[in-house]
Parts: C-alpha cells; structure tokens; sequence
C-alpha cells in the first residue's frame, strides 16, 4: 500500500468512526435531518480537501468538528443571518437553587432524581429554543466540548463576550428545563422565582 | 459558609462554569478544587452542572441512518478515486 492510499484508507475509517458525532451535532445545529446530512457531506468533503493542515491524527474529532461548525456558521452568515449579534438577556437563572432543598436528609437529592427522569428530548428541546447566539455558544462549548478560545476564534467576538453568552445561554437553558419539567408536572413548584438557599 | 480552601462560596461559586470547562488558570483551578473538596454545599452544586454538562455533551453523538452512512462511503470512495488519478510526484 503506497503513501496516498494508506492515507485514504485512514480517512476513509476516520470518517466513519466519527460519523454519529458529525451527525449528532449536525443535527443540533441544523435543527432538521435533511440540512444535516447535507451539512455533514459538505464537512467531510472539506475536511479532505484540507487535511494537509490536520497536524495531529489524534486531533481528527475536534478537527472535523470545528470544520462542520464553521461551515455551519458560514453558510447562516451568507443567508443574511448573524449569529454573533447577541440580545440582551439579563438571565441568571440556577436549576441547582429551585431543585436543592438544604433541609432534606443527605441521601435525598431531588436534583439528581431531576436529571435523572430528563429525557434527552427534554434536552434538545430546551437548546432549540434559545435564541441563536445563545444557542450556538452552548452547543459548541457544551455539546461539541469546544474550548472559549476555538469558540471565539469561529465567531469572530472576544472571548470575554463567549464568556457572558454562555453563562446567559446556560441560565436560559436551565430555565427552559425547569418550566418544562414544570409543564410535564415533573414538578409541582411555579416557575416563580425563589430566594436562592445557597450561600 | 466561610472561606474555605482558600475562597468563599461566593467566589468558588463564581468561578465554578470555567471550572467545569477546563478554562481556570492552573492556581485557581486549584484553589476551586480544593474549595470543593471542603465544602459540600458548592460540592453538591458542583456535582449537578457536571452531570448537566455530561447530558448535554451527550447530545452530539446520534444513530447513523444506513441511507446516510451509504451516502457518506460513496463520497469517501470517490476521494479515494480522483486520488488515484493523481500522479505521485504532484
């Protein structure tokens, strides 16, 4: 087997083997099967074209990952979507600070049995909703397991800004969770804030 | 709770996301760390975000329809032809 068709056969099971990663987070991103698959095709394609700057073979996950992502970015971009342009949200809300009860024996945690009964359609209903800034920084930091730096390198903002976004995006995203389960009467309490027990 | 490992509740509690992200600086990685250790109610808060962050982390990972994982050999195939017809010294 010479050079070029060994390094073939490495991308060709490279890609493979990382292909539910490529379509779970396609998926979370694109919000439908069809921009998906299309989406995933379109990252392998240039992941070939571009594997001379691939430097470490260990690194292929994070590499394909971040292509798919930034293509992703890309192609909103040319549609006349921005989703770097954050709104503002003041939002600081704790699922932990609704769920704990500090007065309960110590082998009882509601926040756990929380977790627990959280479906994962639960989950990606709750990412769905946020609004696209927030949604993105979650899904790269959160979903992807991207570092601040990487996620603000791709939308072009300070890291300082990917800092502030995530926290908002998490705060709403527990938010969302918590009025969900609240909905499901998985839990009984009003979405209501409530003086935080932590402290 | 006091100061505990060296930072307040209020402080550990404020550095505690880029904590769990992996994005402290190595002292105050270690200062939450040990904060953590001693105290159970940041522990107990602590311990939630991380079983949070690992759900969602796990939502990146989906089934392969046959249908797309064909697709996607075809396309991988076809890399492997237009390099065949490539001469070496290019």
């Amino acid at each position: 087997m010479n050079e070029r068709s060994d390094e073939c056969a490495w991308f060709q099971q490279a890609v493979l083997d990382v292909l539910p990663e490529l379509v779970g987070t396609a998926r979370r991103l694109a919000r439908n099967r069809e921009d998906a698959e299309d989406l995933v095709a379109e990252a392998i394609t240039r992941a070939w074209v571009n594997r001379a700057t691939l430097k470490e073979r260990e690194r292929f996950t994070g590499w394909i990952i971040r292509i798919l992502t930034n293509l992703f970015l890309s192609q909103r971009r040319s549609e006349g979507n921005h989703p770097h342009e954050a709104l503002e949200v003041d939002e600081d809300f704790s699922l932990y600070e609704r769920l704990h009860q500090p007065f309960l024996l110590w082998w009882s945690t509601p926040e756990q049995e929380f977790l627990d009964r959280l479906l994962r359609e639960d989950l990606i209903r709750a990412i769905e909703v946020l609004p696209e800034p927030f949604r993105m920084v979650v899904l790269m930091a959160d979903v992807e397991g991207q570092s601040y730096g990487e996620i603000a390198e791709s939308l072009c903002v300070p890291i300082g800004t990917v800092r502030s976004r995530l926290a908002r995006g998490r705060g709403l995203l527990q938010r969302a969770l918590w009025e969900h389960a609240c909905d499901a009467g998985l839990r009984s309490e009003s979405p209501e804030r409530r003086p935080s027990s932590h402290g | 709770m006091g100061n505990l490992g060296g930072m307040t509740c209020e402080e550990a509690m404020r550095s505690l996301a880029a904590y769990l992200d992996n994005e402290l600086a190595a002292g105050a990685e270690q200062s939450v760390r040990q904060h953590l250790e001693l105290c159970r109610s940041c522990y107990s808060r602590a311990e939630f975000e991380r079983r949070l962050k690992f759900e969602l982390r796990k939502l990146g990972k989906d089934e392969v329809p046959v249908g797309f994982e064909q697709r996607v050999r075809h396309l991988l195939q076809s890399f492997t032809a237009s390099a065949d017809t490539v001469p070496k010294d290019h």
